[in-house]
């Protein structure tokens, strides 16, 4: 499983991405039909842009008094039974789950869809003490059982067609049926594979949608039904959330309802979503940790600009709606934070040192639609040219404000422009292929590596004007 | 302790981050004109049909043979403690949750039968809060039919009326589960795929009066 680290910078990953056609088609659809759903769901409700505000408005006054939450929701978790731990970073927290499972001698654990258990590369911390984190949700499995990382904060394995699913689970799940490649025979076949495993694990790692600070309620919200198994059967069960995830009071629990659903799966309602608070006797896990998270949270929340990100609900709609992921998919990010939101939450979360997601904020149009899609407003485009420019700070003189200061000099006047375009249009011959210029040479390469560029026209519309005048044809009758 | 240690410092971050922050002024909630409850039911019964769960609507003599009819083929009942016994028909193998099932126990039954704390019209939502007549959280999760029986009286207009009429629950410390429908799956090609995990079938009886 990938964690934040991307393992290249993002022009470079999404050269290789672009080029499969597989990956594409299946991007195009998935991303076209959830964004024409999406739009009907949140067409439907009259008051949609009020809702944002105030979705946009109950996070901000979550993060504003960030501490008091989380000492209540501490406090509260505590009264219901449960145990709270803090987590600097990373490995705090996987070191936190692994000593409780060793307390529980569990060598096999199942878990719940969890981005953040992803971002600490909780799995193969696991694996290194010896125990297996089995994934239940039907898109993570499928991720898992083939070795892959996740490609959507959604619907992880949209990358994978049903003949490798086919293929992989007539390998892997050791079912003495032969599967057809019908979604609902091998989503048939995962649910034999899970429902022993549900019915008698010992131990379960979730995330948290939500968690709500006055009642110490945890919140997973779900379709399948494995959260609800995992947060329900086993003795054990441990959460991991952000701290950022936390809210104030019961009610504010409600617009978030309203706006996660619609803006994730394009549905009224997701199936299921379960709530509860420190254990229950008589119903299920009687032993509850919840793992309070920061891994770089309070860093953006430092952040005059930045720290909206953390108003995320991780819903996907920004990635729908880009054109720049759907065109070179989840990997090309190399972070399990994807698409618009992850090209400002991960080089945030990793700090603008780091060479490769320092990237990231380069991978957008900029176009905007992910912040008219975003239901607590993130002002997405806003946080992007802010972050170019730590970047660029980061950089010094660069190939790009070279090139830009070469465009300004050759725009300026329209000669010396007419001169370019002339000697551009002679010395591009070696550079086109197919009728694309796919790599420039030296200094504006940066501008080909994640973009074709369409070779200069035989005649420019200056020469061409001036071909008409002189033929005469230009007089108005 | 380490732990103590990480809290600490934590708590320190975040105060030194969001230090001399005003706090935002939160608009009020928007709210949808207010709707007849003809309406609200009708917009109930349209959204669990959007499911494609079961629905049918009935006086309250004509519960125990909606209920039959829901259950079908299925004869291993389960049924939690303070159902409403005058529901439930007869000749059914019926199992009680008191003594607690065991988990294999419970994949043994074919069905249950339960009430809920409050249903939401505009999204189609069963909200259970776990009370009477719902039994625990199990209970509704691994049999593969659910046949709800909701009093029309519980079906609200909004998402926040739910909230609203569940916070009892929630500050009582009793967990809650939102169902919208049966379990679903759409990650192979987008393909939906009904009955994963949970239920499989989800069928709802509104009882009038």
């Amino acid at each position: 499983m990938s964690g934040l680290h991307p393992a290249r910078p993002f022009p470079e990953a999404a050269k290789s991405e672009v080029n499969n056609p597989q990956l594409r088609a299946n991007l195009r659809k998935v991303t076209n039909t959830i964004r024409e759903k999406r739009l009907r769901a949140v067409g439907e409700l009259p008051h949609w842009e009020e809702l944002r505000v105030l979705g946009a408005a109950t996070k901000d006054a979550s993060l504003a008094h960030l501490s008091d939450r989380l000492l209540e929701l501490e406090a509260s978790v505590k009264a219901r039974g449960g145990h709270v731990h803090w987590a600097r970073d990373a490995a705090e927290a996987r070191e936190l789950v692994a000593q409780i499972a060793q307390g529980h001698g569990v060598t096999e654990l199942i878990k719940v869809k969890s981005i953040t258990s992803d971002e600490i590369e909780l799995n193969r911390a696991l694996d290194a003490h010896g125990i297996h984190a089995i994934e239940t949700d039907l898109a993570e499995l499928i991720v898992q059982l083939s070795h892959d990382t996740p490609s959507h904060i959604l619907v992880p394995a949209i990358h994978r067609n049903r003949a490798e699913i086919q293929a992989l689970f007539n390998r892997e799940l050791g079912d003495p049926e032969h599967l057809s490649d019908d979604p609902a025979v091998l989503a048939g076949a995962a649910r034999r594979y899970l429902r022993q495993k549900f019915l008698t694990t010992k131990m379960a790692v979730s995330g948290a949608n939500f968690a709500i600070a006055d009642t110490g309620t945890v919140c997973v919200v779900e379709s399948e039904g494995n959260g609800r198994m995992c947060v329900t059967l086993p003795e054990v069960l441990v959460s991991i959330m952000g701290i950022e995830k936390v809210l104030g009071t019961w009610e504010d629990i409600s617009v978030f309802m309203e706006l996660l659903p619609r803006s994730s799966t394009a549905e009224r309602m997701n199936p299921y979503t379960s709530f509860w608070s420190g254990v229950t006797p008589g119903d299920g896990p009687q032993e509850f940790h919840l793992i309070l998270l920061d891994n770089g949270r309070t860093d953006v929340l430092a952040d005059e600009v930045g720290r909206q990100t953390l108003r995320c609900i991780r819903c996907s709609a920004c990635l729908n709606v880009c054109p720049v992921y759907e065109r070179a998919g989840g990997h090309a990010y190399g972070s399990v934070y994807p698409g618009p939101i992850g090209a400002i939450l991960t080089p945030q979360l990793l700090h603008m040192d780091d060479k490769n997601a320092n990237t990231l904020p380069g991978a957008s149009s900029l176009c905007g639609a992910c912040f008219d899609a975003c239901p607590v407003r993130i002002n997405i485009p806003q946080v992007l040219i802010y972050l170019r420019g730590e970047a660029n700070g980061h950089k010094g003189t660069t190939l790009e404000s070279v090139a830009m200061g070469a465009a300004r000099y050759a725009m300026s006047e329209g000669w010396r422009f007419e001169g370019a375009v002339k000697l551009a249009r002679a010395g591009q011959g070696p550079l086109v292929h197919g009728g694309q210029i796919t790599a420039l040479p030296g200094l504006l390469g940066g501008w080909t590596q994640s973009r074709d560029l369409a070779p200069f026209p035989p005649q420019s519309f200056r020469e061409w004007w001036r071909e008409r005048e002189a033929e005469g044809a230009g007089g108005e009758p | 302790m380490s732990n103590a240690e990480a809290r600490l410092e934590i708590l320190t971050r975040i105060n030194r981050a969001v230090r001399d922050r005003d706090v935002p002024e939160r608009p009020a909630y928007p709210r949808a004109e207010g709707q007849s409850r003809a309406d609200v039911l009708h917009t109930f019964e349209d959204r669990i049909l959007d499911y494609r769960a079961g629905f049918v609507r009935v006086s309250p003599d004509g519960v125990r043979e909606a209920v039959r009819a829901a259950l079908g083929d299925a004869r291993r009942v389960v049924v939690p403690d303070g159902l409403d016994p005058a529901w439930l028909p007869d000749g059914l193998d019926v199992r009680r949750d008191t003594p607690p099932l065991t988990h294999a126990q419970l994949d043994g039954v074919d069905s249950v039968v339960t009430s809920c704390a409050v249903a939401v019209a505009r999204t189609g939502t069963i909200i259970l809060d776990h009370g009477p007549g719902q039994g625990r959280r199990a209970l509704t999760l691994v049999p593969d039919l659910h046949v709800c029986v909701i009093h029309a009286h519980q079906i609200v207009p909004d998402v926040l009326d739910g909230v609203h009429a569940v916070a009892g629950a929630v500050r009582a410390g009793r967990p809650l589960t939102w169902l919208s429908g049966g379990s679903a799956t759409s990650d192979i090609e987008l393909v939906r795929v009904e009955g994963v995990h949970g239920p499989r079938t989800l069928r709802v009886i509104v009882v009038d009066g």
